[in-house]
């Protein structure tokens, strides 16, 4: 096993925890949880086995779901921001990202704060997995403005939350 | 048939993608029947290992406000017990014990996590069916009625909180027969709506909500809470009453669940009723 399947691993247990353990208990305006715990799709390699992503990515919402008894809602949120990556990453980063192999974790923790492209990246892939939610939810209940309120603030949330999660996890500058 | 392999080969990933998420639709489309499936729940080993070490942490900042609830308890029950059994002494009533023909049992469970962000709220609590709890059981706590088992595995099981839009209770105002259904519209963790209570019935500010005799589930004159406002439209013949909750639903520690022991007897008894 090399090093990068090793990180993978870590990052998805890690983060998984780190969800479960603080941010579901955050209830900011007493009802808000940010879900950080997507920045392991995002920072999936960009090269890597999709298949392997799509299932992987389903477990961790399906763990999520578990925690907080809502019922694969964000199983298929993840799943679906897993599947719509490559087309976020074709609109950031242009269409040669393929071709220059590129190092997403190396990238996005290095350039957060002055790359337009790494910003409209997270916040895209943000957007696609809390308006999956949104609709998901909706289709549950009918409380149509206030899951709208709540979508949108918990989208505010989860990019800071993944921000600063970033800006902690970046190397230290040699 | 060599194609379709092919076509299988090729498409392997979308394949996937596809099949994951006919997965995660069809457990929330389950969701949607009363019964939850029984694969996405906390009431799992794994996450109720979990929540049972966290909440061992959480557990020590409220021992103090826990334990004086505990006493509190204790001496109103005392208040009850010495006031009413006159014709026996103390020691008499030290001895009493519960008997194999009470109506209902009651078991102790503890709050391992509690929701109360979210449109469905559930409680996960230590104890399941290795300690007899089982689907459809009534919990309460000293202050009121708190929820209904939904699930139980061997030794963790989650209650569908008063907190739930899904949740319905028979509830009644306390000294009347008015009875109603109780039902929370998902806005605010302190109050929830009693609906269906009759516009002739005499209703006042401050009256309590108890729960109503007609359940299975709950034993009569559990208090819930009181009324805060009723209100009405013309043409309703309906009130709904906004009830204040006894119970800080945001502050939960231990719980009671209530075992109708006659229960299957009921029940035997009324599908016999159906078969005829």
């Amino acid at each position: 096993m090399n090093s990068i399947v090793l990180s993978n691993i870590g990052r998805f247990i890690t983060l998984l925890l780190v969800q479960v353990l603080i941010f579901n208990n955050i209830d900011l305006f007493g009802s808000i949880n940010p879900f950080p715990y997507i920045l392991f799709i995002i920072l999936y390699p960009s090269s890597g086995n999709k298949a392997l992503l799509y299932l992987t990515s389903f477990l961790l919402g399906l763990a999520v779901d578990m925690f907080i008894n809502s019922a694969g809602i964000h199983a298929a949120a993840s799943l679906i921001l897993a599947f719509a990556r490559p087309m976020i990453l074709k609109f950031s980063f242009g269409i040669s990202y393929q071709y220059h192999n590129l190092n997403i974790l190396k990238k996005v923790t290095k350039d957060i704060f002055n790359s337009l492209e790494v910003f409209s990246y997270i916040s895209i892939s943000i957007l696609v997995h809390n308006i999956t939610l949104f609709a998901l939810e909706l289709f549950r209940f009918s409380f149509v403005l206030e899951i709208l309120s709540r979508t949108i603030i918990t989208m505010i949330t989860t990019l800071l939350c993944s921000v600063l999660i970033i800006y902690l996890i970046k190397p230290s500058k040699k | 048939m060599q194609q379709i392999f092919n076509f299988f080969i090729k498409n392997s990933t979308k394949l996937l993608f596809l099949l994951l998420l006919l997965i995660s639709f069809a457990f929330i489309i389950r969701t949607h029947t009363f019964h939850r499936s029984s694969f996405i729940s906390s009431a799992n080993g794994v996450t109720g290992y979990v929540y049972e070490n966290v909440n061992d942490l959480k557990e020590y900042m409220h021992l103090k406000s826990e334990n004086d609830a505990l006493v509190l308890e204790n001496a109103y029950l005392k208040t009850i017990v010495y006031n009413n059994l006159t014709d026996k002494d103390s020691l008499e009533i030290a001895k009493l014990q519960p008997s194999e023909t009470d109506e209902y049992s009651i078991l102790v469970a503890k709050v391992i996590r509690n929701s109360f962000n979210t449109k469905e709220n559930y409680l996960t609590i230590k104890g399941g069916s290795k300690q007899g709890i089982q689907k459809d059981l009534g919990v309460i706590n000293s202050n009121g009625v708190i929820g209904i088992i939904e699930k139980s595995s061997n030794n963790y099981s989650t209650v569908q909180s008063i907190l739930n839009v899904k949740s319905k209770i028979n509830a009644k105002i306390k000294g009347s027969n008015h009875f109603g259904t109780l039902e929370w519209d998902g806005k605010n963790t302190g109050y929830v709506n009693l609906t269906d209570i009759p516009r002739l019935a005499e209703i006042y500010k401050g009256d309590t909500i108890v729960t109503g005799g007609i359940s299975k589930i709950f034993p009569e004159n559990i208090p819930i809470g009181v009324i805060e406002k009723a209100y009405t439209t013309a043409s309703s013949n309906y009130f709904t009453i906004s009830v204040r909750l006894f119970n800080d639903m945001t502050n939960l520690g231990y719980v009671y669940i209530i075992k109708n022991n006659y229960v299957e007897e009921i029940n035997t008894l009324e599908e016999g009723l159906e078969d005829e």
